[in-house]
């Protein structure tokens, strides 16, 4: 059995245009894998895929071994968290709010409508749980505020914390350093690499990013996207070096 | 300092509870008339309540909660026709409509904005159709008599009336106020804000929309079953589109997505009318032109009180409330020495 997520031979249409073509890919347990390619390479594209929001004309996808057709709402409860491009917060909760949405409710309806103590402790604990996790990322004390009122790098914090909350087993990133500073990359980098086995079980990480110094830092294998195709994969320092890549980026002829 | 209860269950009822007596007492001291239109508001309370939490809370614009009112009020007559038994007849109603708002529930769900404002206008319209078509049921344009059995004991008809329903208006708020404060709330306003995230986040959006309208529809059903059994008829006149357009106004002049909004919205709709009502009386104006003046006057203050709050206070009557009264209730934070030390607390 293949742990973590398989991609294999995934092909996705857009009318004539081919976003995804014939792609596999593997993001076992514990492994941080990243997805970097020009514009339009079908880096987001790859993400939709995996979260239900695009189905693939071909190919197949398996989590820990089992076929899979993503529902995105259904993510959630098998350990797949995402977070989106730029914040992707809810813009009425505060972070803390935003962060206990993130997490794993108990409580059914009719114990929440009777304000049960079912539901009340329920509360508490998801309560405890986004605190901590605030904590863990550096945003504890911008708990009570709203997303619009947080500067932007404490906006990606708790969308990380978010994704987290729900303890996922595979986590997907989407842009994680988009619009950081140096600083603050360091320290996503910090947090990245500590993900696996932070509650004691390994957690795959796929991260689609264009900041290349954090993706080399950061991901045990690359995979370089060029038009929907995969054009190298490997080490960082492999696909850094491949002259294919460097092509698909700079449009060098070989 | 703590002075309510952490179990949410006990303080919103001890919260009820005082409101409760509050108006329990009150109605000895009202005319019956000031009763009467204290159990009005309270019937209104029950549907602007539910309104609240759908629009404001999960972003849900409903243009038919006159005609989801009015499927309450007419199952209430026609149960009273045929059985007689108060309680039955009003969760008779808050069923017929939580059936009727789940039908339209599922489909406003696969629907956004205006195309969902049109699909309730549209159920909203249709009330007067639907009573004329099957008139041998409904009666058409007459409506129907609602039978009721007399007060118990030598009480008055209109303060057993407030009696009624107020308490349960109470009801509908305290079961309200317990499912916005769990996670259903969050997940309500988490859908309101950005459905793709709100997916990732492991909620099932359309879901959460046909919970939100099912349970906005049963208040609603409750708030017409009261109506009908205070005015002791129903007719589509009483249920018609201008209802739905004034319990909506209400609730924005209250403070979209707040209960306690809900309640300055239901007092609005019983007592801006009064007030209309003896600024008509103070014009002395020919009995023709009074009665045309009344007719358009509330409508046109509801209309003018509308725009000026939505200047002045676009939070509604209760933004404004708490704005000046600097009393928030925030969620409260696990006790210090069970909070985590940040990072920056460490260094």
């Amino acid at each position: 059995m293949d742990a973590g997520l398989t991609l294999d031979g995934v092909g996705v249409r857009f009318g004539g245009l081919v976003a995804l073509d014939d792609v596999s890919l593997r993001v076992p347990p514990g492994r941080i894998v990243g997805v970097i390619g020009p514009n339009g390479a079908g880096k987001t594209t790859l993400f939709n895929v995996v979260c239900g929001f695009v189905r693939p004309a071909a190919g197949s996808l398996a989590f820990d071994g089992k076929p899979m057709r993503p529902k995105a709402h259904r993510l959630h409860e098998r350990g797949i968290a995402r977070t989106l491009q730029g914040v992707g917060l809810f813009g009425g909760l505060t972070a803390l709010e935003n962060v206990m949405t993130g997490g794993r409710p108990r409580a059914g309806f009719v114990s929440a409508l009777l304000g049960a103590p079912r539901s009340d402790s329920d509360e508490r604990r998801l309560r405890n749980e986004a605190y901590a996790l605030l904590a863990e990322v550096g945003a504890a004390d911008y708990a009570h505020a709203l997303p619009a009122t947080l500067p932007y790098a404490i906006g990606k914090k708790v969308a990380l914390a978010r994704a987290l909350a729900a303890r996922p087993r595979l986590l997907l990133l989407d842009e994680p350093a988009g619009g950081l500073g140096a600083d603050d990359i360091a320290e996503l980098a910090g947090h990245v690499r500590g993900l696996s086995g932070r509650d004691g079980r390994p957690c795959g990480v796929l991260l689609v990013e264009h900041h290349m110094d954090f993706v080399m830092d950061v991901c045990d294998e690359v995979v370089a996207l060029d038009f929907g195709r995969v054009i190298a994969t490997g080490a960082p320092a492999e696909v850094r070096a491949d002259p294919a890549v460097a092509e698909a980026y700079l449009g060098v002829e070989p | 300092m703590r002075v309510l209860p952490g179990n949410t269950l006990l303080r919103h009822l001890l919260i009820a509870a005082a409101g409760g007596a509050a108006l329990w007492a009150l109605t000895y001291q009202l005319e019956l008339y000031r009763d009467y239109q204290l159990a009005t508001a309270a019937a209104y309370l029950c549907a602007t309540a539910g309104l609240t939490v759908l629009t404001g809370l999960n972003g849900q614009l409903s243009l038919g909660h006159g005609a989801l009112m009015a499927v309450g009020a007419y199952t209430v007559a026609l149960s009273q026709d045929k059985w007689g038994i108060l309680s039955l007849s009003l969760a008779l109603g808050v069923l017929a409509a939580l059936a009727a708002g789940l039908v339209i529930g599922l489909a406003a769900a696969r629907l956004r904005g205006p195309y969902l404002a049109g699909v309730t206008l549209a159920v909203a319209v249709a009330v007067p159709a639907v009573t004329t078509t099957w008139s041998s049921v409904f009666n058409s344009d007459q409506g129907l008599p609602v039978a009721l059995d007399p007060p118990p004991g030598t009480l008055a008809l209109e303060q057993w009336q407030a009696w009624l329903a107020v308490g349960c208006a109470l009801g509908v708020l305290v079961l309200l106020a317990n499912l916005t404060r769990s996670r259903f709330g969050r997940d309500f306003r988490a859908v309101r804000d950005d459905e793709t995230a709100a997916r990732l986040a492991g909620i099932d959006v359309a879901r959460t929309q046909v919970l939100a309208f099912v349970v906005s529809a049963a208040g609603a059903g409750l708030g017409g079953g009261l109506l009908a059994v205070l005015t002791q008829s129903v007719s589509p006149g009483a249920y018609a589109l201008s209802l739905s357009l004034y319990l909506l106004m209400a609730v924005v002049v209250g403070g979209l997505g707040s209960l306690a909004g809900a309640v300055w919205g239901a007092l609005l709709l019983v007592f801006l009318p009064d007030l209309t009502h003896q600024l008509t009386v103070g014009l002395a104006l020919s009995p023709g032109a009074a009665q045309r003046v009344e007719g358009n006057l509330p409508l046109a203050v509801f209309g003018l009180t509308l725009v000026i709050v939505m200047i002045a206070a676009p939070g509604g009557l209760q933004g404004l409330l708490r704005k000046l009264v600097p009393f928030r209730t925030i969620t409260p934070l696990p006790k210090s020495e069970e909070r985590p030390v940040s990072d920056a607390q460490r260094t």
